[in-house]
C-alpha cells in the first residue's frame, strides 16, 4: 500500500504526516505525533480510552482512520488546557472530586462529558450516565466522575446562564 | 532563624475530607501530582515510550487448549521484509519459571515454559515471539510461523480433572495444592447441632479488564536489560535474569504508572517476550497485547466450587463449619497455591466457629490459567460463608443482622487456625452503617415486580502470608532547599500509592507535600519495596515510609533544637519548618532549608535509608495450625435490588458500603477504592463471565465481556469507620481489595430477601434468576 501525504489539525497546530489508507485515527495520533492522551484500550470501540473530539464531536479514534479526518478539526485532552498548562475548569471539577484514579479512561471521559455538556446544559444524572456509557472506567465505579461532570455542568450553567437550554 | 505565623496545613488543594484532629497532612484529600498529570492527559504509560530503532514485538499462541508440537517452522516469517527475529522455545536460554507462590510450603514443583517446547496446555500459551519494524509486519510475520500439533485429550473442569484416569494437564498430577485447616471436631459437632445448613456455590471465570492492555517496552543499556513496563512487581527482574542466564544485576525493570492492574499485572505479562526479543536483538522494542489475546491469554480470576456445612446452637450461636474450596488453576501454578491458602484461611469469614474443617484445593486444567485478582481467594469465599449465614437465619426465624451480631469475631478470640485476632473487630459499626445508608426499605415500582435488601459481611486479609516475612526499604532525603525526596520501590496502579508516602513523610517532617517528589517503581534505583499486591504497600511501604521519616527526623531534631535553643524532644515538624514545640504559633522557627544547611554543617547526613519489616510466623500445613495473615480488614455492604419476574432482571436500586480502614490517610482516595471495588463486584456478581468451552474462551471481543458501564448499577455510598487500629501506618488498614469482596454476597442476600431463593451460581444472570423463579413457583 502507498502512503499518502496528509495534514491533520490537531488542538489547533497543523501537522503534515504520511499515512497508509488503513491507519486509524488513534495510531497515528499516539504513534506519530506523539499524543499521548489518545490511548488504545481495545481496537473495538468499546473502552473510549482513545476519543477525540472530531470538529466538536466524540468519536473513538480505534474506528477512525486517519485519511478521514484531514481537514477537520482534531481536539484531544491537551487541547482543553489553556495557556500555561491550566486546567480547563472540567478538569479543575474531575481533579477536585477524585474522578481519576488510574487515569487511563480520564481523556475521553472528560472530552465525552464536555460534548455533553455543550450540548444539553444542565443534563440530568441520567443524561450523564447515558452518555458516558461509551467511555468505561474499571477503576472508580463512576460515581465520582458523575459528580465531577454534575459540577462542573452547575458551574457553566451558573457562568452563562443564556446559552443553555433549560 | 525567621520568624513568621503560626504552622499551617500543608500546601496542596484541599479536596474533601476534615483533617483527623492530631494530624496535619494525613486525613486531608490533597490532590497529588498523579493526579495533576492524569487530569491533564500528561501521564505517560507502558506504551508511551517510543525510542529510535524501535522494534515492535508479537506473541505467537497457541490454538488448541491441550496438543503436542510436532513441528515449527518459522522460515517465511523469519524472511518477511522488516522481521528482525522469530525465537522459539530453542532460542530461550533458561525456559523454566518456577514459581512456588507458597514458598514451597505445599505445592507440587510445576514449571512453566516461556515459550512452550513440545506440549501446549492451553489456548493462547506463548509459542513463538516475533520483532519487526512496525507492528503491522509482526503480526503479519506472527501469522506466518507455522506450528504443527497432534492434539491431545485436555480437562476442562475441576472435578474431571481430579477423577481417575483424568487425562494430566502435568505428569506429577492434577492436584497442585490441597491445604487443610482445622480446629476442634467439626463432624461430631454438626452431629450434635440443633441446626444444619448445607449449600454449593460457585464463581465464574472473570477477566481484571483493566483499560491499559498490558504493554511495555525494553532495551540495552551499559550492558543491562532495562523493561519499562505495566507491571505491579519490579521483583520480576531476579526471574528475568534467570530466564535469560544472566546476573541480576544485568536486569532492570521500571514499572510506569499503570493504567489499572487489579492482580492482573502481578504476574509477569510482557516481560520476557520483551526480555527475549532485546536481548537477541540488542535493540529497543514494545510489545503490546490487543485486548482480544489479553481476553484470551491473560490470567483470570479462579472458578470456585464451594461446599458449605454450617451447624449452630437453636439461638444462632455458629458450633461448627465443613468447607471444602476447589479452584480452577489452570494449565499453570502461577499464584494459584496462595490464591486458595487465602480462601481456606478466610473461609469461615468474620464469625468465631469453634469446630471447623476447611479444605482447599488448586486444581490443574487446560483451562487459561487463574492467578491474582483483586482479592484473590478471600473474595470468592464471601458468597460461601454470607450464604450459610442467610441460610441460616432463615431457617431460624431469626433477623440476618441479629443472627450476624451473635457471631461475629472479636480481638483476643482465636480464628480456625489457632491464631488469636489481633485487632479490634468493627464488624457490627459497619454493618449497621451500610444498612442505615440505604434508608427506607424499597418498594416495588409495578406489578411484577419485587423487591428485596441485601447484606454481605467479610474479613479479608490486608499484608502477604505471613511466613513471607515481608519487608520494605524507603529512602528519605531532606535536600539543601529544603524539598524532599522519597525513593521507595512501590509501584502504583491508580490507588495513591506513591501520593499516599508522600503524605506521611510530609505528616512527620513537615516538608509541604508540593515540596516533595517521589519516585518509585525502578528495581535498580528505588530500594526494594515488594511489589503492589495482597493490600500491602499502605500497610508495608507505610510503614517503611513512616520508620524512615521517623528516624531521620529523630537524627535532625537535635541539631534543630541547637537552633532554637530548646531541648532536644521541643521540636515540632511542621509547615516547611521545625518548632519549639507547643508554641501554637508566632515565636522563632528554622525553615527546613536552614536545617539542612546546619545538618551539612555538622556533618549529619539528611538521607537515610531504612528497612521495615513485618512480623514473623509460620504456618503448619500438616496440622492445619499457624499464622496466616498480619491483620484483617472487616466491611460490610448492603443493597437493595428489584426484580422483574417476568425476565429475571435484577436492578439494584441502591448500594452501600461501610469498611473499617482504620484511619483513612487520604479520604478521597480510600472512598475510591471502596466505590470502585464495589463496582468491580457488582459486575462479577450480575454481568461478567469469561465463557470457556472445552478451553476455548468464547468472549474473545471486549464488546462481549460486559465490564459495568456509567449506567448499570447506582451510586455506591459510602461510609468510613476509622477506628484507629490498624497494623498500618498510624493505625491504618489496607482496603485495596476488601471492598470487592462482599458485593455477591449482598445482591445474592437481596435476591433471596425479594424470591425467596439463594442463587448459588455467578453471575446471577437474567436467565437464572428466572429459573429460580419458576422452579419456586413450580
Amino acid at each position: 500500500m502507498t502512503r499518502r501525504r496528509l495534514v491533520l489539525s490537531v488542538n489547533g497546530a497543523d501537522h503534515e504526516v504520511w499515512v497508509l489508507p488503513s491507519d486509524t485515527l488513534l495510531d497515528v495520533l499516539h504513534d506519530e505525533l506523539g499524543q499521548a492522551d489518545v490511548r488504545y484500550g481495545c481496537g473495538e470501540g468499546v473502552c473510549g480510552t482513545c476519543t477525540v473530539l472530531l470538529d466538536g464531536e466524540p468519536v473513538n479514534g480505534c474506528l477512525a482512520l486517519a485519511v478521514q479526518a484531514a481537514g477537520r478539526q482534531i481536539t484531544t485532552l491537551r487541547g482543553l488546557m489553556g495557556p500555561g498548562d491550566t486546567l480547563h475548569p472540567l478538569q479543575e471539577c474531575f481533579l477536585r472530586r477524585g474522578a481519576t484514579q488510574c487515569g487511563f479512561c480520564t481523556p475521553g471521559m472528560v472530552l465525552t462529558a464536555l460534548d455533553l455538556v455543550r450540548r444539553r446544559g444542565r443534563p440530568s444524572r441520567e443524561e450523564i450516565r447515558y452518555a458516558l456509557v461509551g467511555n468505561l472506567c474499571r477503576c472508580t465505579g463512576y460515581t465520582k466522575i458523575l459528580d465531577a461532570v454534575a459540577e462542573y455542568a452547575g458551574q457553566a450553567a451558573a457562568d452563562a446562564p443564556g446559552e443553555v437550554p433549560p | 532563624v525567621t520568624t513568621v505565623g503560626p504552622p499551617q496545613p500543608a500546601d496542596g488543594q484541599q479536596l474533601t475530607g476534615q483533617p483527623a484532629g492530631q494530624y496535619r497532612v494525613v486525613g486531608q484529600s490533597p490532590a497529588h501530582h498523579d493526579f495533576v498529570d492524569k487530569v491533564k492527559g500528561a501521564l505517560h504509560y507502558a506504551a508511551d515510550w517510543r525510542l529510535p530503532g524501535m522494534l515492535h514485538g508479537r506473541v505467537v499462541r497457541s490454538q488448541l487448549p491441550s496438543a503436542r508440537i510436532t513441528g515449527i517452522d518459522a522460515s517465511a516469517a523469519r524472511a518477511l521484509p522488516g522481521v528482525a527475529a522469530v525465537l522459539t522455545a530453542a532460542d530461550v536460554p533458561n525456559n523454566r519459571i518456577v514459581e512456588l507462590a507458597s514458598g514451597g510450603l505445599a505445592e507440587l514443583e510445576v514449571s512453566m515454559p516461556v515459550l512452550a517446547a513440545d506440549r501446549v496446555r492451553y489456548l493462547g500459551e506463548p509459542v513463538a515471539v516475533v520483532a519487526a519494524a512496525t507492528p503491522q509486519i509482526a503480526a503479519e510475520a506472527a501469522e506466518m510461523v507455522s506450528v504443527e500439533y497432534e492434539e491431545l485429550p485436555g480437562v476442562f473442569d475441576v472435578e474431571s480433572a481430579r477423577a481417575d484416569g483424568a487425562p494430566r494437564v502435568h505428569e506429577v498430577g492434577n492436584t497442585l495444592v490441597s491445604w487443610r485447616i482445622q480446629c476442634g471436631d467439626a463432624a461430631s459437632a454438626l452431629v450434635a447441632a440443633d441446626v444444619v445448613v448445607e449449600g454449593e456455590y460457585r464463581s465464574q471465570h472473570v477477566e481484571h479488564a483493566y483499560l491499559e492492555p498490558e504493554a511495555g517496552v525494553g532495551w540495552v543499556e551499559n550492558g543491562v536489560l532495562t523493561l519499562r513496563v505495566s507491571t505491579q512487581v519490579i521483583e520480576h527482574a531476579a526471574t528475568i535474569a534467570r530466564i535469560l542466564q544472566v546476573p541480576q544485576s544485568k536486569v532492570r525493570v521500571i514499572a510506569a504508572y499503570m493504567g489499572g492492574g487489579f492482580g492482573g499485572k502481578e504476574d509477569m505479562t510482557v516481560e520476557p517476550y520483551l526480555a527475549l526479543l532485546v536481548w537477541h536483538t540488542r535493540r529497543p522494542v514494545r510489545m503490546i497485547w490487543d485486548r482480544q489475546e489479553s481476553l484470551v491469554g491473560s490470567t483470570k480470576r479462579h472458578p470456585f466450587i464451594m461446599r458449605y456445612r454450617t451447624g449452630a446452637t437453636s439461638d444462632g450461636t455458629l458450633t461448627a463449619q465443613q468447607v471444602e474450596i476447589l479452584g480452577d488453576a489452570g494449565a499453570y501454578p502461577n499464584l494459584s497455591p496462595r490464591v486458595l491458602f487465602a480462601a481456606a484461611a478466610c473461609a469461615c469469614g468474620p464469625y468465631r466457629v469453634p469446630n471447623a474443617r476447611i479444605t482447599s484445593s488448586a486444581v490443574f486444567t487446560n483451562n487459561v490459567p487463574a492467578s491474582a485478582f483483586r482479592g484473590f481467594g478471600a473474595m470468592q469465599i464471601v458468597l460461601g460463608y454470607e450464604s450459610q449465614m442467610d441460610e441460616l437465619a432463615a431457617r431460624l426465624g431469626m433477623s440476618r443482622t441479629a443472627l450476624r451480631e451473635r457471631n461475629f469475631l472479636a480481638k483476643g478470640d482465636l480464628l480456625p487456625t489457632g491464631e488469636p485476632v489481633a485487632t479490634c473487630v468493627e464488624a457490627a459499626r459497619t454493618m449497621h452503617r451500610a444498612v442505615a445508608l440505604l434508608g427506607e426499605p424499597p418498594t416495588p415500582s409495578g406489578p411484577g415486580r419485587l423487591v428485596g435488601r441485601g447484606i454481605g459481611c467479610n474479613r479479608h486479609p490486608y499484608g502477604r502470608a505471613i511466613w513471607f516475612r515481608d519487608k520494605a526499604a524507603a529512602w528519605l532525603s531532606l535536600q539543601a532547599d529544603g524539598t524532599l525526596l522519597i525513593r521507595s520501590g512501590v509501584t502504583d496502579l491508580g490507588a495513591g500509592q506513591a501520593a499516599s508516602l508522600c503524605q506521611i513523610a510530609a505528616e512527620v517532617l513537615g516538608a509541604p507535600l508540593d515540596d516533595i517528589s517521589i519516585y518509585i517503581g525502578d528495581s535498580a534505583l528505588n530500594p526494594p519495596a515488594g511489589g503492589t499486591f495482597a493490600t500491602r504497600q499502605l500497610y508495608m511501604s507505610g510503614n517503611a515510609v513512616l520508620q524512615t521519616a521517623r528516624e531521620l527526623r529523630d537524627r535532625m531534631a537535635p541539631v534543630a533544637a541547637d537552633l532554637l535553643g530548646v531541648p532536644v524532644d521541643g521540636v515540632e515538624f511542621a509547615a516547611g519548618r521545625v518548632w519549639p514545640a507547643g508554641t501554637g504559633g508566632g515565636g522563632v522557627s528554622v525553615t527546613l532549608a536552614e536545617l539542612a544547611a546546619a545538618c551539612e554543617q555538622r556533618a549529619i547526613s539528611t538521607a537515610h535509608l531504612s528497612t521495615w519489616r513485618g512480623e514473623a510466623g509460620s504456618f503448619d500445613p500438616r496440622t492445619g495450625q499457624g499464622d496466616t495473615f498480619p491483620d484483617y480488614t472487616y466491611g460490610t455492604h448492603a443493597a437493595d435490588v428489584e426484580i422483574d419476574t417476568e425476565t429475571g432482571q435484577v436492578r439494584v436500586l441502591r448500594y452501600a458500603a461501610c469498611h473499617d480502614v482504620g484511619r483513612a490517610i487520604n479520604p478521597i482516595r480510600v472512598e475510591g477504592q471502596i466505590q470502585g471495588g464495589a463496582m468491580q463486584g457488582l459486575g462479577y456478581a450480575l454481568t461478567e463471565d469469561v465463557d470457556i468451552a472445552d478451553g476455548y474462551v468464547q468472549a474473545a471481543l471486549f464488546a462481549n465481556y460486559l465490564i459495568p458501564n456509567a449506567q448499570d448499577f447506582p451510586d455506591v455510598l459510602v461510609d468510613i469507620v476509622e477506628s484507629g487500629e490498624g497494623k498500618g501506618p498510624l493505625g491504618a488498614r489496607g482496603i485495596g481489595e476488601p471492598p470487592t469482596g462482599n458485593v455477591a454476597a449482598t445482591i445474592a442476600s437481596a435476591i433471596q430477601d425479594a424470591i425467596g431463593v439463594r442463587p448459588a451460581q455467578l453471575p446471577m444472570t437474567p436467565e437464572r434468576v428466572l429459573a429460580l423463579i419458576d422452579a419456586r413457583a413450580s
